[in-house]
């Protein structure tokens, strides 16, 4: 039951939101399309920004992949992780989550590639990657602002978040699609 | 930092797959994934077009002072230790509001004027305050209600639904700012505090 409401509703959101944000927007007397489309627009800068980065990242995965590096990471760690009901391949989609937005947008970009964006793997990939943010990243950008150097307890509040954030994605995937 | 990753994570993989013997692999993964990141990065303009669109028009509606409405005692609540007429306050619901609309390049800004306004309440300028611990806490955990990128590369895949994991990621990111909060929360009564 549970699991039907949330794939319907996941179904269901984006038309109705869609619908109700274009509503809202032309009662308040907004240009609706002249403004989507330019916002639209900005899909290529974005696209063009984007590419060199998940090139590289795309590139240092593939290699790490095929080189055997994670297989054996995998083999190594997989029996720990399988007794939480981790899947060893999105080991490091979690590893990688935390420090570099890119790094793991290139891991899930090779894990949809390679497993298939349906498979659980996917689907927990997925959920990984929106489900938290890049938490060095955050501290360094906001703390680095201000020039404060002493971050206390941020640190650990950001990565006790994310080690939630992954095995809630894990357990909740199972739970839904499993 | 990410240099150093990259770095490293290509240093490792070339020399254990050369140890491995698995160099031709190596060789034909560098060119497969170049040609994947093309692949990705065109599949994906399409899909982002639209989100970025839809971003606009709410922006432009004014979704986000309706938004900043229903939100503001609870951020009042969430912060105490800043006084409830400060203009950190505002700062801090319109990057959050911001964030979790997706109007990720709009939220950045506000943030980072929310920090240099809190910065103006911090006694020590070099140390964090438990104000800014807790903006930071859900700032790292990420509260988004659609999680626009990621839906935008599973389409690029040929995913049959490429939404549907917009309900378990949403659930995944409550749970995780939940969690940040409750944790920021016993770190800040159990230290000191100013």
């Amino acid at each position: 039951m549970f699991s039907i409401m949330v794939v319907a509703a996941s179904q269901w959101f984006i038309p109705i939101f869609f619908l109700l944000l274009i509503m809202h927007a032309y009662y308040r007397k907004v240009k609706v399309l002249e403004i989507f489309t330019e916002g639209a627009k900005e899909a290529l800068t974005l696209a063009a920004t984007l590419f060199p980065f998940l090139l590289g990242m795309l590139v240092a995965i593939g290699i790490l992949r095929a080189s055997g590096f994670l297989d054996l990471i995998g083999q190594g760690l997989g029996p720990v992780l399988k007794i939480f009901g981790v899947p060893a391949e999105v080991l490091p989609m979690a590893l990688l989550r935390p420090i570099s937005g890119s790094a793991s947008l290139g891991v899930l970009t090779s894990l949809l590639h390679e497993y298939g964006p349906d498979s659980l793997i996917g689907r927990i990939a997925s959920t990984m990657q929106g489900g938290t943010e890049t938490t060095l990243y955050v501290l360094a950008i906001y703390f680095g602002s201000v020039g404060i150097n002493r971050y206390r307890h941020a640190l650990w509040v950001g990565i006790i978040a994310d080690l939630t954030a992954f095995f809630t994605a894990v357990w909740l995937c199972r739970l839904v699609f499993g | 930092m990410v240099n150093t990753l990259w770095l490293a994570l290509v240093t490792l993989g070339i020399v254990y797959g050369i140890l491995a013997g698995n160099v031709s692999q190596v060789t034909a993964a560098i060119f497969g994934s170049a040609e994947l990141a093309v692949q990705i990065i065109l599949g994906m303009v399409g899909v982002m077009g639209f989100w970025l669109g839809l971003a606009k028009v709410a922006e432009s509606s004014g979704l986000l002072e309706i938004a900043i409405k229903i939100f503001r005692p609870l951020v009042c609540w969430i912060f105490p230790s800043v006084p409830s007429r400060h203009p950190a306050l505002g700062s801090i619901l319109l990057n959050l509001t911001a964030n979790f609309l997706g109007l990720g390049n709009a939220a950045t800004p506000f943030g980072l004027r929310a920090m240099r306004q809190l910065q103006s309440l911090n006694p020590r300028s070099d140390e964090a305050t438990d104000a800014m611990c807790t903006f930071l806490a859900i700032n790292t955990s990420g509260l988004t209600l659609i999680p626009t990128m990621v839906i935008a590369v599973r389409a690029a895949q040929g995913s049959q639904s490429p939404t549907e994991i917009i309900g378990v990621t949403l659930l995944t990111t409550l749970t995780a700012t939940t969690v940040a909060l409750l944790v920021d929360w016993l770190f800040r009564s159990n230290g000191r505090s100013y």
